[in-house]
């Protein structure tokens, strides 16, 4: 472990990025992600890429259009309120079918809100966040070392099925640092004839567009897009499973909720309440079948977000309401506890799992 | 002998534009630069929201179509990405240059960003059918100013070359107008320029093109052309704003 | 199988955060599970400034520090707001030069250090996190000269290497007081 370095998971992501073979990064200030922008601007002149600070989100995002029309890997990061500025730009980016990879290290909303973690966000990124029938990939990383890991995946993905992968994180897994290890080589790049490199008069010209105007070509392009979302779905799912081998309680965390979330796990397990952890590692595509089978298998669930009941919805969905959902949550930048964990695992107990 | 033909980088297809608006003299103009500078295949159209929308599919280029007012943005990363092997220019109308884009426009010219953008100001927003513009004159009759354009309730138009002139970041600055042979030849030397100053990296070039819209004007083509000279030339003078090598060149 | 959860708190610019990463890298080196993560924000500038630290023989869990084995007080706004989040048993070390009140809990250890007052003497002045943060490893038996020096390694700039020996002598002087 010793050959580790401690690192904030910000500087992990942009790293990571690097090393992925991103060279190209558009941004704006906004806490609590900065730190991402300032590596970049520190280490990409150094390398040959491109750092730019941006006027604005909505202009960063364009920029990342522009580069991500060209074929090449780029990226921007921001937090809440300024990923809902990028928003028409994700949508813009997906009717055109763009690879891209946008963080969000989310804080407390609506509106300013404040600078403390947060999970608010969720639905933002699930549903997509602009205008449009579409999704992105959403990734929570829930340690630093997943951080660079999933930046990693997030550029694979997105150019395997031409979209955005969203890195959906929070303040504390943003300012946080934990040893990491980045032993990172690019994946093999993959082939772009759809891309706009000039057509050297060698080819008929190419075009990204997301406008069609026959909704009869539109309804089709629609269709095509949700069939490789299908795919995704099939394929794509990561999870990670913790003490559910024969858990009679099972919660459904991500991020740094699902970090709060062992350490309750493990004092219950010290009383005698036999809990487990299902981690969603992407929050789309959601690990709908590993929820449905331990529906089969324990009396309740507990979602544990720091959002006002949004997770909790796709865990409904995914378990079919087949048990009662609880939610156990903190917001506006405060963050659950162990002992709140805890608490509401006990009292779920105590109820036999019935709200 | 052919005496007149289509430019190269213009497509074989119908334009949509209506009778008698300039667009399609501009678009003409742009592919015969292109075609001179022999820079078909390595230039990248940005096609903007607005009447020419649908100019991804008008040039022979590769081309992209950006969100309202972002065109200078993503002609920034097409440009970044690759500097040497890229000429990228923005086609961009009044509503979508100079009002829900002025932030991406004035910043693009202070980071002398070096594209070049070639600008429709028809004082009016054509596609959605007629409203008032960033550029509407004072006193203008559109759907939203029915009244004519109260200065004091909407302000004054925006006059976009004085303002950029005003920035040290960008290299080139004119306006002209396409609506008499002298002015549609003065029009294409400005665009040849804008072009050949991306080419020798010079940085930021951007040229107003004083256009008509007999449509939504509510006028015939002929008078359309006579309302340039008589009320748009006025407010908006022709000529060179800023031209930062020709000015170095002098001193 | 432990875990030591280490609250460090004070004012912004009393090297809080630099003191963290130094207790997490020295953990790292010992092949422990560690994880760090500051206060953010405004108070960042200027304000109060603390900092959680989580050395563990297993993965770490949350990496906020609610209930510390161990709280560092550097000034007296810190010491009034965690007093009592201290675990039964743990370790409070409090800045005497700057704190004049006595720790109020009897069921937790405490250690008094004028690190400010000492950092001024010795002409390390801003060197008083590191003179808790010695007694503090002296206090708990993790305090080895390899170790220190290894760790000091990982978090002085090697721009500065002239630092190193010096916040080895400010260390030395918190484990001797």
């Amino acid at each position: 472990m010793a050959d580790k370095a401690l690192m904030k998971g910000n500087e992990a992501i942009a790293e990571a990025a690097i090393m992925a073979g991103c060279r190209f990064y558009f941004g704006y200030p906004i806490t609590p992600q900065t730190e991402i922008a300032a590596y970049m601007a520190k280490r990409m002149p150094k390398i040959g890429g491109t750092f730019l600070q941006a006027e604005s989100e909505v202009a960063a995002i364009n920029m990342v259009y522009g580069v991500a029309s060209t074929g090449m890997r780029v990226m921007t990061s921001s937090s809440s309120p300024g990923i809902s500025l990028k928003a028409e730009g994700l949508s813009y980016l997906a009717g055109a079918d763009l690879p891209s990879l946008v963080v969000n290290v989310q804080r407390g909303g609506p509106g300013l809100g404040g600078i403390q973690p947060s999970q608010s966000d969720y639905f933002q990124a699930t549903r997509g966040g602009g205008h449009g029938d579409y999704h992105m990939i959403v990734l929570a990383p829930a340690s630093v070392q997943e951080m660079a890991d999933m930046t990693v995946k997030g550029f694979d993905l997105a150019d395997k099925y031409r979209m955005t992968a969203m890195v959906l994180a929070d303040g504390t897994m943003g300012q946080m640092m934990e040893p990491v290890s980045l032993d990172i080589k690019p994946s093999d790049p993959i082939e772009k004839p759809w891309a706009v490199t000039g057509t050297q008069k060698a080819r008929k010209h190419n075009i990204i567009n997301s406008l069609s105007l026959v909704p009869e070509e539109l309804e089709q392009l629609n269709i095509a897009r949700y069939e490789r979302y299908k795919l995704i779905e099939e394929n794509e799912v990561m999870y990670e499973e913790y003490m559910m081998d024969d858990a009679e309680y099972c919660i459904v965390a991500f991020g740094i909720a699902a970090r709060v979330s062992k350490n309750a796990i493990v004092e219950a397990r010290k009383q005698g309440i036999k809990v487990g952890l299902i981690r969603p590692i992407t929050l789309w595509p959601f690990p709908k079948k590993p929820l449905l089978a331990a529906a089969d298998k324990v009396k309740a669930f507990m979602s544990v977000e720091l959002s006002m009941g949004q997770l909790i919805e796709d865990v409904q969905i995914a378990t079919q309401f087949k048990k009662p959902v609880h939610l156990c949550n903190r917001v506006g930048g405060m963050i659950v506890t162990p002992e709140q964990v805890l608490a509401k695992i006990k009292e779920i107990s105590e109820n036999g799992g019935a709200k | 002998m052919v005496v007149f033909k289509k430019p190269e980088a213009l497509a074989d297809v119908p334009l949509h534009y209506c009778p008698g608006c300039t667009h399609g003299i501009v678009h003409r103009l742009v592919a015969e630069v292109i075609d001179e500078l022999g820079i078909e295949g390595k230039t990248i159209g940005v096609a903007p929201v607005g009447c020419s929308v649908m100019a991804y599919n008008y040039f022979n280029c590769d081309m992209v179509e950006a969100s309202h007012g972002r065109a200078p943005a993503v002609a920034t990363g097409l440009k970044r990405a690759n500097p040497e092997g890229h000429v990228v220019f923005t086609y961009q109308g009044d509503g979508d240059l100079a009002s829900i884009g002025m932030a991406e426009t004035v910043h693009s010219a202070a980071r002398n960003e070096n594209i070049t953008i070639i600008f429709i100001n028809n004082a009016i927003y054509g596609m959605t059918g007629g409203q008032m513009a960033p550029t509407s004159l004072p006193g203008q009759v559109t759907q939203t100013s029915p009244y004519g354009r109260d200065v004091k309730a909407c302000g004054y138009p925006v006059k976009i070359c004085e303002m950029l002139s005003e920035l040290e970041g960008p290299e080139y600055l004119e306006r002209v107008a396409v609506n008499n042979v002298a002015n549609v030849r003065k029009a294409k030397k400005a665009i040849k320029k804008a072009f050949e100053n991306q080419l020798n990296n010079k940085g930021f070039s951007l040229v107003e093109v004083i256009s008509t819209c007999p449509t939504n004007w509510g006028m015939t083509p002929q008078k359309a052309l006579e309302w340039v000279d008589e009320k748009m030339i006025p407010y908006y003078p022709l000529g060179v704003y800023k031209d930062r090598s020709a000015e170095s060149e002098e001193k | 199988m432990s875990t030591t959860q280490i609250l460090i708190a004070g004012f912004g610019g009393q090297g809080i955060l630099f003191s963290g990463k130094f207790l997490a890298y020295k953990g790292l080196m010992e092949d422990k599970n560690v994880s760090w993560l500051p206060s953010y924000g405004p108070e960042m500038r200027g304000g109060t400034a603390s900092c959680s630290v989580i050395i563990s023989d297993s993965p770490v869990g949350s990496p906020i520090v609610s209930t510390p084995d161990v709280l560092v007080a550097m000034n007296l706004p810190s010491l009034d707001k965690y007093e009592d989040a201290v675990v039964p048993g743990g370790t409070i070390f409090v800045e005497s030069s700057l704190i004049e009140r006595k720790v109020k809990r009897t069921d937790v250890n405490v250690v008094y250090i004028p690190a400010t007052k000492l950092a001024s003497e010795n002409k390390i002045d801003t060197l008083a996190n590191m003179i808790m943060t010695g007694k503090l490893l002296e206090t708990l038996g993790m305090y080895t000269d390899e170790g220190v020096r290894a760790a000091l390694g990982k978090v002085v700039s090697a721009k500065r290497a002239d630092m190193l020996e010096v916040n080895v002598g400010a260390l030395e002087l918190g484990k001797n007081y």
